[in-house]
């Protein structure tokens, strides 16, 4: 038994020096742009560097969006496939893996070329046109994530009999989604949209072939350039990501209790 | 019936090639609390589903309060439903799952606060509005369920096994309640269940249902000690199935393991030298010569059950065996295993199966 115990910390020690070690190497080397000693200069330069504010906001902006599409595309399909056809899922589950197989790279060509200047489609001829591209592209890569969390929160309750319940006192299928399913369903849909918001923060590679000023390629510029700032800018993505992870375990203290699910 | 408050007609379901509802037909007068009871797969609950709009028939037509609504959809219907999962929505508050209803449906809400304290007083819950669904046992779910059903005031009550997951004890409150509430209310009613106890004591009339059909239809009492078919007097209560060769189809007589009783008017048909079974309740049946039976035919004790108030006794007629109910009477000791004895009965209670 004690020697299981040794084995499993060992294993758990290993794995997380494995994680830890890089970052806590690339946190120290973010600390000493100043010859001798260590400061936060490499933060302070990030921070106030216009470029990053506004490639940031740019993305966040983004975000929202991307996350709002998927909210809107993902719900009721999941929601449609657990009640009236649940023999479809595991296709929809296989289409919506297809993102974490095909690269983003092949998908942003694809939209290059159906989505020229000269298709009959033109998103590309003007920049709220290729913003919406790099949204609808965004919410096809955050995809994977976003059904899983959806699809793990309607496992937790009883669609068909609570639809049901709706329906027989009344309700039409807005009220049912609005205020029966969505409320239910809430918390496993911030933990996708985080999981989504975290992606998009730090997507390169269609903000780039799309030419678009987001975050991820300022991340790489600065990469490509500097010294010390890429090590505060990885940081920094770390803590956004990290902190995304936080707000949902938080919000998920939160979830709507059930029957089934009281404490 | 003058007016059928819901009238069933011809319904039938099928599920590609399997057909789970057949020729069903119910009439259901205003203010009647009628039960489906048969066992699983049945056809009940979707008899239920499709009064209920979830389930579209294959063919046939539901009228409610004179009103086709075959093809109409369940929030079209005005018919309250409870479920047997309770269903209570639980991001909602007691008061707001049994103001849910009137809320879809529009109403003021000063108004809809009037009926919700209404319908949590009926239920005996008037100080849980405030409280969650997970903060309620699962007897207080369901009570809650009742009510949002009620509160819309629905043309039509439907309960669909609302009593299968709760304890013995809860159950038997609460189906005294909810009967109760029907009766106050005066709402028509179809109760489906399983549990031929519950039906029997709630109901006005019950459908025994089996293979997708109605077997029978009627009173409890009816159901109980008239039986039509085989099925509903095995389904229905404790019943011992006897086999019998008619030897007088003239005379009304009949041997059992070489011993003959008459039956009176009731062979139905059958000649002389048919074989028949029989159906005698354990109630109607008591050890020894009693007063008003007609019919005595001798055994061996071959089991003793002691369950308290009653002595279920196992009786061997030569190749069958035959159970009785008798009272436990501290004065007299029960019957030995082994022992010789006499049963009687009436023989209007014995029942011929087709």
């Amino acid at each position: 038994m004690k020697s299981g115990r040794f084995w499993a910390w060992a294993t758990f020690l290993l794995g997380a020096s494995f994680f830890f070690i890089p970052l806590i190497a690339t946190f120290e080397f973010s600390l000493r742009m100043r010859r001798g000693e260590y400061s936060f200069d490499a933060y302070r330069i990030v921070f106030g560097d216009e470029r990053f504010q506004a490639t940031f906001g740019y993305s966040v902006i983004v975000a929202v969006f991307t996350i709002i599409l998927g909210v809107l595309i993902v719900v009721p399909t999941a929601y449609w496939i657990r009640l009236r056809m649940p023999h479809l899922r595991p296709v929809v589950e296989f289409i919506t893996l297809l993102p974490l197989i095909i690269p983003a790279i092949v998908i942003v060509f694809g939209y290059i070329r159906m989505y020229g200047s000269n298709s009959p489609l033109p998103f590309l001829a003007t920049a709220r046109g290729t913003d919406l591209l790099l949204i609808i592209g965004y919410a096809t890569l955050a995809l994977p994530y976003m059904y899983r969390a959806v699809d793990t929160g309607l496992r937790t309750i009883d669609v068909r009999t609570l639809t049901e319940a709706a329906q027989i006192l009344g309700a039409g299928w807005a009220t049912i989604i609005g205020r029966v399913i969505l409320p239910n369903v809430l918390i496993a849909v911030l933990s996708g949209a985080f999981l989504t918001f975290a992606i998009v923060i730090g997507e390169f590679t269609l903000a780039s072939l799309l030419n678009r000023p987001a975050f991820g390629p300022y991340m790489q510029l600065i990469g490509a350039n500097r010294a010390y700032e890429p090590a505060a800018l990885a940081i920094i993505a770390f803590v956004i990501t990290w902190g995304c992870m936080s707000v949902i375990q938080v919000l998920s203290r939160f979830a709507p209790r059930s029957a089934n699910r009281p404490n | 019936m003058a007016d059928p408050f819901l009238s069933i007609q011809s319904l039938r379901k099928s599920f590609g090639p399997t057909t789970v509802v057949q020729d069903f037909n119910l009439d259901v007068a205003p203010g009647e609390f009628v039960s489906f009871l048969g066992p699983s797969g049945c056809g009940k609950t979707t008899v239920l589903r499709m009064v209920a709009g979830f389930e579209q028939p294959t063919s046939g037509n539901i009228t409610v309060g004179g009103k086709d609504v075959t093809s109409l959809k369940p929030n079209q219907r005005n018919v309250g439903m409870v479920f047997q999962a309770y269903a209570l929505f639980p991001n909602l508050t007691v008061a707001q799952n049994v103001g849910f209803g009137l809320k879809v449906a529009g109403m003021p809400k000063a108004d809809a606060d009037r009926r919700v304290a209404e319908m949590l007083s009926i239920i005996k819950l008037p100080e849980f509005g405030d409280r969650y669904p997970y903060q309620l046992s699962g007897g207080q779910q369901q009570r809650v369920a009742l009510a949002r059903a009620l509160a819309p005031k629905p043309k039509l009550l439907l309960l669909d096994e609302p009593l299968s997951a709760l304890d013995a004890k809860v159950r038997v409150s609460l189906r005294d309640e909810i009967r109760s509430i029907q009766k106050t209310l005066g709402i028509t009613t179809v109760f489906v269940t399983h549990d031929q106890e519950e039906a029997l004591s709630i109901s006005d009339r019950i459908v025994v249902m089996y293979g997708g059909k109605a077997e029978q239809v009627g009173a409890p009492f009816e159901i109980y000690n008239r039986p039509a078919t085989k099925f509903v007097a095995n389904f229905v209560g404790t019943l011992n199935v006897l086999e019998g060769k008619v030897s007088d189809a003239a005379g009304g007589r009949v041997r059992i393991n070489d011993q003959e009783v008459l039956i009176k008017d009731r062979l139905n048909g059958s000649r002389t030298g048919d074989t028949l079974s029989l159906a005698l309740r354990p109630e109607a049946i008591a050890l020894g010569a009693r007063a008003g039976h007609d019919t005595t035919i001798s055994g061996q004790i071959a089991d003793v059950h002691f369950l308290g108030s009653v002595i279920r006794v196992r009786v061997g007629l030569g190749g069958s065996t035959i159970s009785l109910d008798t009272f436990n009477n501290s004065s007299t000791p029960p019957p030995r295993v082994g022992d010789r004895t006499q049963i009687s009965f009436s023989s209007s209670d014995l029942l011929v199966l087709h």
